[in-house]
């Protein structure tokens, strides 16, 4: 029981670190809060689901066909929405992110409805027996997934070039830019990575739920938001760790917590308030990973 | 005639709604928390009219005061915070409203609370206050508080060394955007006889936001025309009307990125003001212009 409800919790929080990472990849890189991430793992949800449906391609062939399609969603909101915009107004990027996070949700209702669309099952669900436990074949699947996106990510930001640059690009645009990063470089291929992963954690929160609908971005961007602040803004670390405390959290408050009334929801929402009264920098400060 | 006055009454509890962002917004208080505001105020004062029968206007201004109140107790932890932090938690906040109402039986839960009295006098009201509302904000820019709000805006530090107590201004402001937002809240509640926690949630705070952005920051005229224009043009216009969300959105964007100070700004009120001052003779001119004076 216990041991099935840690697995739960695994993944529920591996979800949450994808979508994280991908807030705090940007907050670090340009001091900005991307508002519309939650709307780019709702894309990326739909677009697993349609690759599969229309093309029954297996999984490890559309998730990264949709990995790639949210990128490039990543890319272009950079470009249309981020990148013109004048640097003197501090509240601008943030005010555009919300734009496009109401274009995207309200395209994404009249195109496939507000309504729940059901999820394909695509991997067989078998349960394995270790011991006296049973362990979805679905949940180490997405667990697996995720670990090896987090793990993957770590180290191109560790050790590649690109990698290099977007930690110089942390530390200051200016003096990134002297020393000859290429600055908007950098900032669109750390949306593009940003969005891939978001859409990535689409495609899970598909196959875990078994529905999507087009307003599930909200939900996921604001647990994503709670992790990101847990773990401290722009530590990328810090935010793969914080996805699976809370995800814990939240599966053991529902065990322990009276179900009668919803206190899911406030749960992480008083989380996220208690850090950013007494602890503003997250459990494990604010920056990013040293190479 | 009917459509119209209702029309014209939604954009004044807009016009009412975007005020309320306004004014924690002149400190740099950015709130994602206003649709929560409202809905307390909303709920306060429907409880205190269908469930104690009291009258119109102290229900209304209970529930102004309640929302006052939760917004003085969330705004001295958010003094210490700002920016992104502040808006996360305000966001926090919005939605834990909506999460407790949702679980509270007494006023009906999920399934909404029913048999709010109807207000048919909501236009004047809603006017009423946004009249006030003017007259308040600019009484306030020429006031030593409203000074302190813009110097506390532009920069925080600054306003401190200069010896202007921010802890005061910022939870002024805030309490009484809280306020308002309560007010908002009321006449709204009264107005559609059936509230539910799902009509505030952060969408709506979002659209607040347009609404101020589009019409201007630099001074409060420009969240009462954001709101009046963005109300009523998307319902006499079909097609805007059913792309309205989208349209949002792409406003903002592109407001962003070339009128990042919105359409109403500082010079374009002060342009207004010369041209009704030739047009009135230079006595008229004085009483409107709300100009600070030159020199000192």
């Amino acid at each position: 029981m216990i041991f099935q409800q840690i697995i739960n919790g695994l993944m529920l929080g591996a979800t949450y670190s994808l979508v994280a990472i991908g807030y705090t990849l940007i907050f670090g890189v340009l001091g900005i809060l991307h508002f519309a991430h939650g709307e780019v793992l709702m894309a990326g949800a739909f677009m697993g689901l349609y690759i599969i449906v229309w093309s029954g391609l297996p999984l490890y062939i559309a998730l990264p066909l949709a990995m790639l399609a949210t990128g490039l969603l990543g890319v272009l909101i950079d470009l249309l929405a981020i990148r013109p915009l004048r640097k003197d107004f501090h509240l601008a990027p943030l005010l555009s992110t919300i734009g496009v996070t109401i274009i995207l949700q309200n395209l994404a209702v009249k195109l496939f409805g507000g309504f729940g669309t059901r999820f394909p099952d695509v991997i067989g669900a078998t349960n394995y027996r270790v011991g006296s436990f049973f362990i979805n074949s679905v949940n180490i699947l997405i667990l697996g997934i995720s670990l090896f996106l987090m793990i993957g990510l770590y180290f191109f930001i560790a050790k590649t070039k690109i990698g290099k640059g977007m930690r110089a690009v942390s530390e200051s645009h200016l003096i990134a830019g002297y020393l000859g990063v290429n600055v908007d470089w950098i900032v669109l291929i750390t949306f593009g990575i940003a969005s891939a992963l978001a859409g990535a954690a689409g495609v899970m929160i598909g196959l875990s739920f078994h529905a999507i609908s087009p307003f599930i971005g909200l939900t996921f961007a604001l647990k994503g938001l709670v992790v990101m602040l847990l773990g401290g803004l722009g530590n990328v670390a810090g935010a793969m760790i914080g996805g699976l405390i809370l995800g814990m959290a939240e599966v053991f408050s529902i065990v322990i917590l009276p179900t009668e009334i919803n206190l899911q929801d406030i749960f992480s929402f008083g989380i996220m308030i208690l850090i950013l009264i007494f602890k503003p920098t997250g459990l494990f400060g604010t920056r990013f990973p040293q190479g | 005639m009917d459509y119209l006055i209702s029309v014209i009454t939604i954009a004044g509890i807009h016009i009412i709604m975007a005020l309320s962002f306004y004014l924690p917004f002149m400190t740099g208080q950015i709130s994602l928390g206003q649709a929560g505001f409202m809905s307390i105020g909303a709920y306060a004062a429907s409880v205190c009219t269908v469930k104690f029968g009291l009258p119109y206007v102290p229900a209304v201004l209970i529930g102004g005061i309640c929302a006052a109140a939760v917004g003085f107790i969330l705004g001295l932890p958010a003094l210490r915070i700002k920016g992104i932090y502040l808006l996360l938690l305000t966001l926090g906040f919005g939605e834990i409203v909506r999460v407790v109402f949702i679980n509270i039986d007494y006023i009906g839960a999920a399934a909404g609370f029913p048999g709010i009295p109807y207000q048919e006098h909501t236009l004047l009201y809603a006017y009423g206050v946004v009249l006030i509302l003017i007259v308040f904000l600019n009484r306030l820019r020429k006031s030593r508080m409203g000074r302190a709000f813009q110097a506390v805006g532009n920069d925080e530090n600054a306003a401190e060394v200069i010896g202007v107590d921010i802890t005061a201004v910022k939870l002024i402001a805030f309490s009484s955007g809280a306020f308002i937002a309560g007010i908002g809240g009321g006449i709204f509640a009264h107005y559609q006889e059936y509230i539910e926690p799902l009509m505030f949630d952060v969408m709506h705070a979002v659209e607040f936001i347009v609404f101020t952005i589009f019409g201007g920051i630099q001074i409060f005229w420009g969240p009462i025309f954001g709101a009046f224009i963005l109300t009523l043009v998307p319902e006499f216009l079909r097609v805007i009307q059913e792309w309205r969300m989208e349209l949002y959105g792409a406003l903002l964007i592109i407001m962003m990125i070339v009128r990042p100070q919105g359409i109403i700004s500082r010079d374009s009120v002060q342009s207004i003001e010369n041209a009704i001052g030739r047009m009135f003779g230079k006595s008229t001119a004085a009483v409107l212009s709300s100009r600070q004076p030159e020199g000192k």
